[in-house]
C-alpha cells in the first residue's frame, strides 16, 4: 500500500448526498479479476452519456460536460468533496479503488458509510469526516475560489486552506499509523500468531462443531 | 458481569486481543465466498505465498453473474465466465468447498448459508458483500466486509475491528394483512434514513420479530445495512433451533444436544443497556413502497409521491427533486396510481421458499397485465426452486405469466443478462433502488414479494392487503 503523509490537491466538489458505491463504481465493472484499471470508470454513468462496458475505449465514449469531474477545472484533483452519507450501499472495494486510480486521494465529508470508510484505508486513501458546517464553507470556500487546493497533513491532522485557515481532523490511531507508514494489515496482524493460534485452540475445543 | 447486550456476548466469545486505543483482532468462524470480491484476494494470496489459514471455514458460490435461464448453455458473456471460472479454480487451489453452477445447492450466498447450516447462532460469519448482516437472523455476528479484509480473513481467520455501538429496534405489535418482514425493514428505513444506523450493530427485539418466522428475520436483518448498520442480529430461540436441526453443516446427535444448549444463551440480558432504542408499533405498518432512488425514500400504498418543495432541508430537497427526475415520477401522485413495466421476485432479501409461497399465493389463477412486459421470479438457490417445484408454486406462477427461472442475483443488481432498459419502471423485491441498480437509467420501487405478484397482476401498485 502507498504511503500518506502529506499532500496540497486540487479539490473537487461533488454536492449531493448518499452518493453509493454502484455510483461510484457501476456493477458491469466489477466482472474484471485485477485491482487495478479502474480510474477510467470511477463514476462511470455520470461521467459518460453512453453506456459503458469493461473492456472499452474510454476515450471515444460520450463526455457528459455537465457533471463536474469533467470540467476542465478539476482535472487533475487529488482532493473529493463530499456530502452526507459518502459511499453508502454495497461493500465493493471496487469503489475505493476506482477512487484511488482515478488520482484521488483525500475525500472529505461530514459522514461516510462504515464499510466504504474502512475500505479506503486499506488502499492509501484518506476518508476525513468533518463536521456539516466545516463542509459547507468548504464548498462554499471552494465554489469562490478557482484552483482551490487543501493541504492536507496526516501526521499533524490538519487541512490548510489557501488563506491560511486550519482546520483540525480526527483519525483513528491505527489507521493512522498504517497509512502513515504504507502497512500491510495482514502481515501485522500475524505478529500475534501464537495469540490468534491459542484463541483458536480453546475456541474449537469449545464448540467442536465448528 | 453486569448485563450484556447479544452483541456483547458476540464480540467478547470472538475476541483474541484487543489494543488500548480499541482496535481488536476478532476471530472469524465461517468465511462465506462469491465470485464478484473474492479473485484479487487470492491473487494478494498467492502473491506473497501465503495459504489460507483454515479452508474448511470458507464455503464459496457463484451467484452475481451466473444466468438464469438457458444454463445448460453456460455463460454467454466472456468477462462474467472468466470471474466464475476464476472462482472455480481459486476454489481447487486452495481446497475450499464450492457449490458450483450446475450443483441443486448453488444460489445466492446469503440464501445458501442458511439453507446449508453453515450459519450457526454464536458465530461470527463474514463475506465480501454487505448483505452478510442477513446471517445475524441466526444471532450471529455477521457482516460485509471489503475485499481487503477477505484476503486478511484468508490468511489468518481474524478480522481488525473497532467494537459498534448498539441499537435495539424493538418491534411489537402484531402485523396487519399483506404487511411482511419487509415492510418493516423499509419502514425502519423511512424512519432512521440510510444513515440512521451508521457505526451501529442493530439488534431486531420484541413479540413481533419473536413471531416471524426464520425467512422473514433474515429478511430483516438483510436490510440492516440500507439502514447503515453493518450487523443486524436476532436472538436465538427454538424458531432458530427448528430452522436449523439436520441441516448438513449443522452439528449433529450429542453435538447437537450440546450446541443448543450454549446457544440459548443468545440473547440479550434484561438488563443490558443499549446506545439506542427505536420502539415500532407493529400494527401502524402499510405495505411500503420506494419512490426514489435510495431505500429511505418509501412511503406506504396509501401515501404520495412527496413534493420537493415542501422539504425544508436543502440537501434533502434536491435530493429529492433529483430522484423525482431520474424516476421520472411528478410530485404528489399517488402510489398506487404508479404503473409498471416489469416485476423481479427474488434476491438475497426476498428469495427464500417462503417468499416464493407468498408470491405465488397472490398470483394464483390470475394474469400478469398486458402492461407488464416481463414479471420473472428468480428462486434465492437451487433447493429453494426444487421445493417450490415439489409445491407446485412453478405451475401457479407460469400460468399467470410470470417467467420462472434458475437461482442467482439476477436482476438485483443485473450484473448478468437480467437487467431493466432506460427508463423501465420495476417492481421488485430486491434491496437498493440506487440509480442504474437493475440497469442503467432503470427505476426501481422496492416492494415485498406479496406487493410485487400484486402490481404484477394489477399493472400498476395495489394494497395487496385489499385483494
Ligand atoms: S441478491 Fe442482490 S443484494 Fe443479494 S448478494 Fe446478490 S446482488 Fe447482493
Amino acid at each position: 500500500m502507498e504511503k500518506f503523509t502529506k499532500i496540497n490537491g486540487l479539490v473537487v466538489p461533488l454536492d449531493r448526498a448518499n452518493v453509493d458505491t454502484d455510483a461510484i463504481i457501476p456493477k458491469q465493472f466489477l466482472k474484471s479479476i485485477k485491482r487495478s484499471g479502474f480510474g477510467p470508470n470511477a463514476f462511470d454513468e455520470w461521467r459518460y452519456l453512453d453506456h459503458g462496458e469493461p473492456g472499452m475505449d474510454n476515450s471515444k465514449r460520450l463526455i457528459n460536460k455537465e457533471f463536474v469531474l469533467n470540467q476542465p477545472r478539476y482535472q487533475g484533483a487529488q482532493v473529493l468533496l463530499a456530502r452526507e452519507n459518502f459511499g453508502c450501499g454495497s461493500s465493493r472495494e471496487h469503489a475505493p479503488w476506482a477512487l484511488e486510480d482515478y488520482g484521488f486521494r483525500v475525500i472529505i465529508a461530514p459522514s461516510f458509510a462504515d464499510i466504504f470508510f474502512n475500505n479506503c484505508f486499506k488502499n492509501g486513501l484518506l476518508p476525513i469526516k468533518l463536521p456539516t458546517d466545516t463542509v459547507e464553507a468548504l464548498f462554499k470556500a471552494e465554489a469562490a475560489n478557482a484552483g482551490f487546493k487543501l493541504a492536507i497533513d496526516l501526521e499533524a491532522q490538519t487541512i490548510t486552506q489557501p488563506d491560511g485557515t486550519v482546520y483540525a481532523f480526527e483519525v483513528d490511531s491505527f489507521r493512522r499509523h498504517c497509512l502513515l507508514n504504507g502497512l500491510d494489515d495482514i502481515g501485522l496482524t500475524l505478529q500475534h500468531l501464537d495469540e490468534i493460534k491459542a484463541f483458536e485452540a480453546r475456541h474449537r475445543a469449545a464448540q467442536p462443531w465448528l | 458481569m453486569s448485563a450484556q447486550t447479544l452483541y456483547d456476548k458476540l464480540w467478547n466469545s470472538h475476541l483474541v486481543r484487543q489494543d488500548a486505543d480499541g482496535t481488536a483482532l476478532i476471530y472469524i468462524d465461517r468465511q462465506l465466498v462469491h465470485e464478484v470480491t473474492s479473485p484479487q484476494a487470492f491473487e494478494g494470496l498467492r502473491l506473497a505465498h501465503r495459504l489460507p489459514w483454515r479452508s474448511a471455514s470458507m464455503l464459496a458460490v457463484p451467484d452475481h453473474n451466473v444466468p438464469t435461464a438457458n444454463r445448460a448453455a453456460g455463460i454467454a458473456d466472456p468477462i462474467s465466465r472468466l470471474q466464475v471460472e476464476t472462482l472455480d479454480a481459486n476454489c481447487k487451489e486452495f481446497g475450499i468447498t464450492e457449490f458450483k453452477m450446475g450443483d441443486i445447492r448453488q444460489g445466492v450466498v446469503h440464501v445458501i448459508g442458511p439453507e446449508q447450516g453453515a450459519t450457526l447462532p454464536g458465530m461470527t460469519v463474514v463475506c465480501g458483500d454487505s448483505h452478510t448482516s442477513t446471517h445475524g437472523a441466526f444471532a450471529a455476528l455477521a457482516h460485509g466486509i471489503g475485499t481487503s479484509e477477505v484476503e486478511h480473513v484468508m490468511a489468518t481467520q481474524c478480522l481488525v475491528a473497532k467494537k459498534s455501538r448498539a441499537m435495539l429496534v424493538n418491534v411489537e405489535g402484531v402485523l396487519g394483512k399483506g404487511v411482511t418482514a419487509k415492510d418493516i425493514a423499509l419502514a425502519v428505513i423511512g424512519q432512521i434514513g440510510t444513515a440512521g444506523g451508521t457505526g451501529y450493530a442493530i439488534e431486531f427485539a420484541g413479540s413481533t420479530v419473536r413471531n416471524l418466522s426464520m425467512e422473514g428475520r433474515m429478511t430483516l436483518c438483510n436490510m440492516a445495512i440500507e439502514a447503515g448498520a453493518r450487523a443486524g442480529m436476532i436472538a436465538a430461540d427454538d424458531t432458530t433451533f427448528a430452522y436449523l436441526k439436520g441441516r448438513p453443516f449443522a452439528p449433529q446427535g450429542e453435538q447437537w444436544e450440546q450446541a443448543v444448549a450454549g446457544w440459548r444463551d443468545l440473547h440479550s440480558d434484561a438488563e443490558a443497556v443499549f446506545d439506542a432504542t427505536l420502539e415500532i408499533d407493529a400494527a401502524a405498518i402499510r405495505p411500503q413502497v420506494t419512490w426514489g432512488t435510495s431505500p429511505e425514500m418509501v412511503t406506504s400504498i396509501d401515501g404520495r409521491v412527496p413534493d420537493p418543495l415542501a422539504i425544508t432541508d436543502a440537501v434533502k430537497r434536491e435530493g429529492a427533486e433529483r430522484a423525482l427526475a431520474y424516476m421520472g415520477l411528478k410530485a404528489n401522485t399517488p402510489i398506487n396510481e404508479i404503473s409498471i413495466d416489469k416485476v423481479f421476485i427474488g434476491s438475497c432479501t426476498n428469495g427464500r421458499i417462503e417468499d416464493m409461497r407468498a408470491a405465488a399465493a397472490v398470483a394464483r389463477g390470475k394474469q400478469v397485465a398486458p402492461n407488464v412486459m416481463l414479471a420473472m421470479v428468480v428462486p434465492g438457490s437451487g433447493l429453494v426452486k426444487q421445493q417450490a417445484e415439489a409445491e407446485g408454486l412453478d405451475k401457479i406462477f407460469i400460468a399467470a405469466g410470470f417467467e420462472w427461472r434458475d437461482p442467482g442475483c439476477s436482476m438485483c443488481l443485473a450484473m448478468n443478462d437480467d437487467k431493466l432498459a432506460a427508463g423501465e419502471r420495476c417492481a421488485s423485491t430486491s434491496n437498493r433502488n440506487f440509480e442504474g441498480r437493475q440497469g442503467q437509467g432503470g427505476r426501481t420501487h422496492l416492494v415485498s414479494p406479496e406487493m410485487a405478484a400484486a402490481a404484477a397482476i394489477a399493472g400498476h401498485f395495489v394494497d395487496v392487503s385489499k385483494i
